[in-house]
């Protein structure tokens, strides 16, 4: 595919000889933990591992970072997290920002979405930016945390599950060596080498209809907004999507039939005709050109053993809804936080499975969200068309049917029924509730500076957090609980009344939050007993 | 069961009469076509999934059972 790989090594690293390739094979050296991948979820994973404090090596069989765009649309929910790995400003300053969707049919519009309409998050609902660029902050992010052992052209070719660790075969360009490690994270993608070695199955639903994503390279004036449609005039009977990305590089999606042979559907020669068809001039240069079939499917469990999966290797989803990155991203926050505490011993390793509950219902959603639309997209039977035919049809002017039409759910923080939540006691008319993220809103600061709650969530650690509303009184706080207040004497100022209101807060009221910045439990008269139980069983001890 | 089975219209002949004309004059593609939209809006209507669930497994249990009486006759 000439010129159409420009990106293709878009950041080259070197392997490197390590002293632990030196040791005899009867001693090897041990960590507490490596990380195998040095995609997104598993650079993630290992910067927020080394924040709080854990050596991790992080092996990966490639020596770059590159093919193609990939993963574009990222998350506020993931934004939020690289804030906390102090990588969200170069990815927001580089990405383009957008909250709004419009959905075509034929030639018309038949709604408009905003995925964000409320001011006062210090992120926005979501950026587009090429994964090379989010895996190339992440890298540089890395330099600087002398925790991190990233080591590349280092594939993982045998793994062994023993009592009290996991022994690990590595290849390098120089031969094998082992590793042993407490734990293994297997962040290695959807064709998960360390998946088949463990011998877990990965089962699920193919979809049979193909699709072709096409990166291309042009100056335009379409807003920065996510164009999707039914029915196009340039493209009859079928699906497209139209989404904007730094670099004048425009992401446009074509369904093709279920029958469309790859490698002539591939050819930029074919596909340079149906770009120009949608864009109306041939003014576009190609960036990256790639055709695919959906999977959606999961790991049984996300746990085996000392090895656990996180991102692509334990999920796949179809891509329209933008789950896979963002979901991958939220494993490595979910994981990060009860691995650095088995390590430390301040929770059992049973809190691990927790980690499996949760995510793995994560995925179940993620999956259930994108096969719908996915069979809205492109219906089984002659049946499903014609009831997705009456939606398209009703849309036009009916509101109910405007929000029948599924052309992507896009990815929002999965809200857990999780062991690690205590009930609510008290009666709340809104606000998350446990098992679900914290909200953002904006806060002032003692010296009166503009900040927003998850500044302050991530200035006091990630830990284990009481977020408490003031009533004069003082709060009595468990130790090891990091303590925000708003309102009273040296606490933040609710400056706009909006956190209150996100938190359906009176004065008194108290929500724990868990080092991942999900609810645990809350309160409506936070007593030092109430909190300590929800903190006992937020850290798994009981 | 919260789906309603107790006959709700005062006059139920008018009701099963109104469908009935709606698909006067159509193919059944016509006809396939105008239930699924008219399916859709009065499952908005109602807006309650419980009784739509109740309602679905209802019509597919009727249409089970017609299909075994179908056959039973024919043997």
């Amino acid at each position: 595919m000439a010129g159409a790989n420009t990106h293709q090594a878009k950041t080259q690293f070197g392997y490197r000889r390590h002293a632990d390739q030196d040791r005899p094979g009867q001693s090897p050296a041990e960590y507490p933990v490596v990380v195998v991948g040095a995609g997104p979820v598993g650079l993630s994973l290992a910067i927020d591992l080394a924040q709080r404090g854990q050596r991790v090596v992080l092996l990966d069989d490639a020596d770059r970072i590159g093919e193609g765009s990939r993963a574009i649309c990222f998350s506020k929910r993931s934004l939020e997290y690289w804030d906390r790995l102090g990588v969200a400003d170069r990815m927001v300053d580089k990405g383009v920002v957008w909250s709004v969707g419009r959905i075509f049919h034929g030639e018309s519009q038949l709604y408009q979405f905003n995925l964000l309409p409320e001011d006062g998050h210090k992120r926005p609902a979501f950026i587009n930016l090429q994964q090379y660029y989010a895996e190339a902050y992440l890298v540089d992010r890395i330099s600087d945390l002398p925790a991190i052992d990233l080591r590349w052209r280092n594939k993982v070719t045998a793994v062994e599950q023993r009592n009290d660790s996991v022994a690990l075969t590595i290849e390098t360009p120089e031969g094998a060596y082992r590793l042993h490690a407490q734990y293994v994270v297997a962040c290695d993608g959807a064709r998960s080498s360390l998946r088949q070695m463990v011998g877990a199955e990965f089962a699920g639903q193919v979809f049979e209809d193909q699709f072709l994503i096409a990166d291309v390279k042009m100056t335009a004036e379409f807003p920065t907004e996510r164009w999707f449609w039914f029915d196009p005039p340039f493209h009859a009977g079928r699906s497209a999507l139209l989404h904007r990305q730094p670099d004048d590089v425009w992401r446009i999606d074509l369904q093709l039939n279920r029958y469309a042979d790859p490698t002539v559907e591939k050819k930029p020669e074919n596909v340079r005709p149906r770009i120009a068809r949608m864009l109306g001039h041939d003014k576009f240069e190609f960036e990256w050109i790639s055709l695919y079939k959906f999977q959606c499917r999961r790991m049984d469990r996300f746990i085996h053993g000392r090895v656990i999966f996180a991102g692509d290797s334990a999920h796949q989803v179809s891509p329209f809804g933008a789950r896979g990155a963002n979901s991958g991203l939220e494993d490595a926050e979910n994981l990060s936080w009860k691995l650095d505490r088995v390590l430390r011993g301040t929770s059992p390793a049973s809190l691990l499975e927790s980690y499996h509950v949760e995510r793995s219902g994560a995925a179940d959603e993620n999956i259930r969200e994108s096969t719908r639309s996915t069979d809205f997209m492109a219906p089984n039977s002659h049946q499903e068309a014609r009831l997705r035919q009456a939606v398209l049809a009703l849309a036009k002017e009916t509101e109910f049917g405007k929000r029948m039409v599924n052309g992507g759910r896009l990815s929002v923080p999965c809200s857990y029924d999780s062991p690690l939540s205590s009930r609510d006691a008290d009666a709340w008319r809104s606000g998350p509730s446990p098992g679900c993220s914290m909200l953002d809103a904006p806060v002032a600061t003692r010296a009166g500076e503009q900040a927003y709650l998850t500044d302050a969530f991530r200035k006091d650690g990630t830990d284990f957090t009481l977020l408490s509303f003031s009533n004069g009184a003082p709060v009595d706080v468990p130790g090891g609980v990091k303590d925000i207040r708003i309102g009273g004497e040296g606490g933040l100022a609710d400056s706009l009344g909006l956190i209150a209101k996100r938190y359906d807060a009176e004065p008194g009221s108290a929500y724990l939050l868990r080092p991942d910045g999900y609810v645990a439990a809350r309160f409506r008269h936070p007593t030092r007993e109430a909190i300590a139980a929800a903190l006992s069983r937020a850290a798994g001890l009981n | 069961m919260p789906l309603s089975t107790s006959s709700n219209f005062a006059r139920p002949d008018d009701a099963f009469r109104a469908i009935v004309e709606a698909h006067r004059g159509l193919t059944d593609e016509q006809s396939a076509d105008f239930d699924a939209a008219l399916v859709l809006i009065l499952a908005n209507h109602i807006g309650d999934i419980d009784v739509l669930r109740d309602a679905l497994v209802l019509a597919k249990r009727r249409m089970i059972d017609g299909q075994q009486q179908q056959q039973q006759q024919q043997q």
